[in-house]
């Protein structure tokens, strides 16, 4: 029984954190790519999973059925909040840069407010229903295929830096812009398409979660501050060290809290956070 | 009479009494959190406020209260309510902050909310400090009339007699209805003033009537995952959770015991989130046979006209019935305006004297209670509280036993026989 229980929990957490992976590396390719740092990020995962809503609500259509057109959508809308907004930025102070994604954070959020009422909605039947049961261990279906969809982006998106010429003009971009201008990149589209892949990241972890986990406004916000300690945890810029820190959060975060006091979880997230920065600095694979 | 004369005279009359209109305006602050996790709760407390306002202000007299088609106060020769909204967002502090603006700057003649007992904690604060009536319709911290204040009154009745009646119920299913006595109680509940207030009854309550309380869990509300809280409870195979949670969380929480398969025999909800009508609507099927503490129920309606009409009211304005949380926020606001109108006055003396002298009796209330009277701690003593269960996606009166429209259904069946 406490065996059970305690794989349960563990593999609960493993399965939470995946999710969170999902969410922070979109994040932390962003501010790898351009030092910015972006507070309306939980927003794009809020315009996921209201994407995945609304075809749900609308036409019948279920979240996985339109996550490859709720992927593109949200690229489209982190390439646009680039050309419209970020890019007047690029060079101003950082204070300039924090106010304006913290009120894209703000707008966006009183526009799904206005748009969509503040209630909270739910796709209420989904192909992905159902429970996995296992050795006397269950789990939803939806957060186990949501949790897999976070591993197979996330790999995607880790092949794509590491494998393509593309991917590499990205990664040349974020290591020394200068640089990677005299080699004949335009530094413009590469921040535009790291802005479009970030959105992406964050639109296919809101179409996975939208089949579980209900859609309100102000989703993002419950999201966001364990991004931003994943980014920070795992390296900033760093995909593959988001991706574990997620992992590692989430163990921490449901499992301390199932064995110590739940009250307390966060402190045990952001003490964990504490300690690695504390040796190291840079976070678990971040470069010094 | 020249004609130019009464031309003036007419002109001067007009002038006077639109004068005497602008003076006479009452405007009450309403604090409710109209954005952040708990909009949708905040804007139906809004709604019901404003149709009180509207039909006190109006001619419509079919409702049957008093006031209500009264065309304006009486009592300030026909003066109008305008209620002005502030958005506290479920933050204290911003709660205050409003709660200072409102008194400030529209010189509000009272103030009501806040829904959330937090929130309720900080601005009525800022109420008494300024020497303004604040009503409370629907925070049920106990400790929020234990304070002393002197500018604090609250028409709902508080946690304790909510603790006092679930407990009650428990004794009643075995004693009336010969159910076997369930034993083990777990208490689950966020950890701000309304759930540890609420929690720290229930397991005082629960050892008092000789049950065993196996585990409480407090947790941080408005988190990403309530996994560790659940898998706790489960551990500890309660017979009956006695929960406190707001909406968000109440949904997050009843998904959480259905993935890990965690069935109690009940599950007794302390009101807030589970009697949210976005709670039903999200939840569906699942939202079953939760049991929750209430003040009000739509099926009271068969015992009592007047709550149908009103109903029937909202229904036609917002399309949507009335629930406990605005059906409250609805009788506060009758509530204050007879204070003020029997203050014949917007001063904030008059409107506490007249707020102490409160007399209304339970007929002329949409709620199943005994009346409006406040104790010297601005406590309403004669409210009841209802034990409601959710019935084919419907809130039905269960208890108690002579206002029940229903049976209660017990144990809570399984989430696959559903």
């Amino acid at each position: 029984m406490t065996v059970e229980l305690l794989l349960q929990t563990l593999l609960s957490g493993v399965l939470f954190g995946l999710v969170y992976a999902l969410v922070a590396i979109g994040l932390t390719l962003i501010f790898g790519v351009m030092d910015i740092v972006n507070f309306a990020h939980g927003e794009f995962l809020m315009f996921g999973m209201y994407a995945a809503f609304w075809g749900f609500a609308l036409w019948g259509l279920d979240p996985i059925v339109t996550l490859p057109l709720t992927t593109l959508l949200l690229f489209g809308v982190g390439v646009a909040v680039y050309r419209l907004v970020i890019r007047r930025i690029t060079d101003a102070p950082m204070l300039s840069q924090i106010f304006a994604t913290f009120g894209l954070m703000i707008f966006f959020r009183g526009l799904a407010q206005y748009l969509w009422k503040p209630d909270f909605r739910s796709v209420d039947h989904t192909i992905v229903a159902g429970k996995v049961a296992f050795a006397g261990l269950q789990f939803g279906l939806p957060q186990v295929v949501a949790a897999l969809g976070a591993v197979a982006t996330t790999a995607a998106v880790w092949a794509f830096l590491r494998f393509t010429r593309l991917g590499a003009a990205l990664e040349a971009t974020a290591a020394d812009k200068e640089a990677a201008a005299l080699m004949g990149i335009d530094a413009q589209k590469m921040f535009a398409l790291a802005w479009g892949i970030g959105a992406a990241c964050a639109g296919v972890a809101g179409a996975l979660l939208a089949t579980y986990y209900p859609v309100f406004p102000e989703v993002g916000s419950t999201f966001i501050l364990v991004a931003f300690v994943l980014v920070a945890l795992g390296g900033f810029g760093s995909v593959v060290g988001a991706f574990w820190a997620g992992i590692l959060v989430g163990i921490v975060e449901v499992l301390g809290g199932f064995l110590w006091d739940p009250a307390y979880k966060m402190v045990l997230v952001l003490s964990l956070y504490l300690i690695v920065v504390w040796f190291r600095p840079q976070g678990l694979m971040g470069k010094a | 009479m020249t004609s130019p004369f009464r031309t003036f005279a007419a002109l001067a009359a007009l002038a006077l009494s639109t004068g005497a209109t602008a003076q006479e305006e009452i405007r009450i602050g309403v604090l409710y959190p109209l954005t952040g996790a708990a909009a949708s709760t905040g804007i139906e407390l809004k709604n019901a406020a404003q149709l009180a306002a509207d039909l006190i202000n109006g001619t419509d007299k079919s409702l049957g209260l008093p006031l209500a088609g009264a065309g304006g106060l009486p009592g300030l020769k026909g003066a109008k309510i305008k209620l002005v909204f502030a958005d506290h967002q479920g933050n204290p502090q911003v709660g205050a902050t409003e709660a200072e603006r409102l008194i400030a700057e529209h010189k509000v003649a009272a103030l009501q909310g806040a829904y959330f007992s937090t929130v309720t904690t900080t601005a009525s604060q800022v109420a008494e400090r300024n020497g303004v009536p604040f009503l409370n319709a629907d925070s049920s911290s106990p400790a929020l009339t234990q304070r002393g204040f002197k500018w604090f009154f609250r028409t709902t009745p508080h946690d304790e007699l909510f603790v006092q009646n679930a407990f009650e119920f428990l004794r009643d299913l075995q004693k009336k209805k010969g159910f076997a006595q369930p034993k083990r109680i777990a208490i689950f509940a966020e950890n701000t003033e309304f759930g540890t207030g609420a929690a720290k009854l229930q397991e005082r309550y629960a050892k008092e009537n000789g049950f065993e309380v196996v585990e409480k869990v407090l947790y941080p509300p408005k988190g990403t995952q309530l996994t560790s809280e659940v898998q706790k409870l489960k551990a500890s195979r309660p017979d009956i959770v006695m929960q406190s949670s707001y909406l968000g969380d109440a949904i997050l929480s009843m998904k959480t015991y259905k993935d890990l398969g965690f069935l109690p025999t009940a599950l007794l909800a302390n009101d807030a989130g589970f009697n949210d009508s976005e709670f039903l609507k999200t939840m569906g099927k699942d939202g079953n046979f939760v049991i929750s503490r209430e003040v009000w129920a739509l099926d009271l309606g068969a015992k009592k006209p007047v709550i149908a009409k009103a109903n029937a009211l909202l229904q036609a304005r917002h399309g949507v019935n009335f629930n406990g949380n605005s059906a409250r926020a609805f009788t506060g606001v009758f509530a204050l305006a007879d204070a003020i109108n029997r203050a014949g006055s917007t001063k904030p003396e008059a409107i506490q004297k007249a707020l102490q002298q409160t007399n209304i009796a339970g007929a002329d209330l949409i709620m199943p209670w005994g009346g409006i009277q406040f104790d010297a701690t601005g406590q309403n003593t004669k409210g009841a509280g209802i034990i409601v269960q959710v019935q084919d996606g419907k809130y039905v009166t269960v208890w108690p036993f002579d206002l029940a429209s229903k049976d209660v259904i017990w144990p809570m069946p399984g989430w696959d026989k559903r």
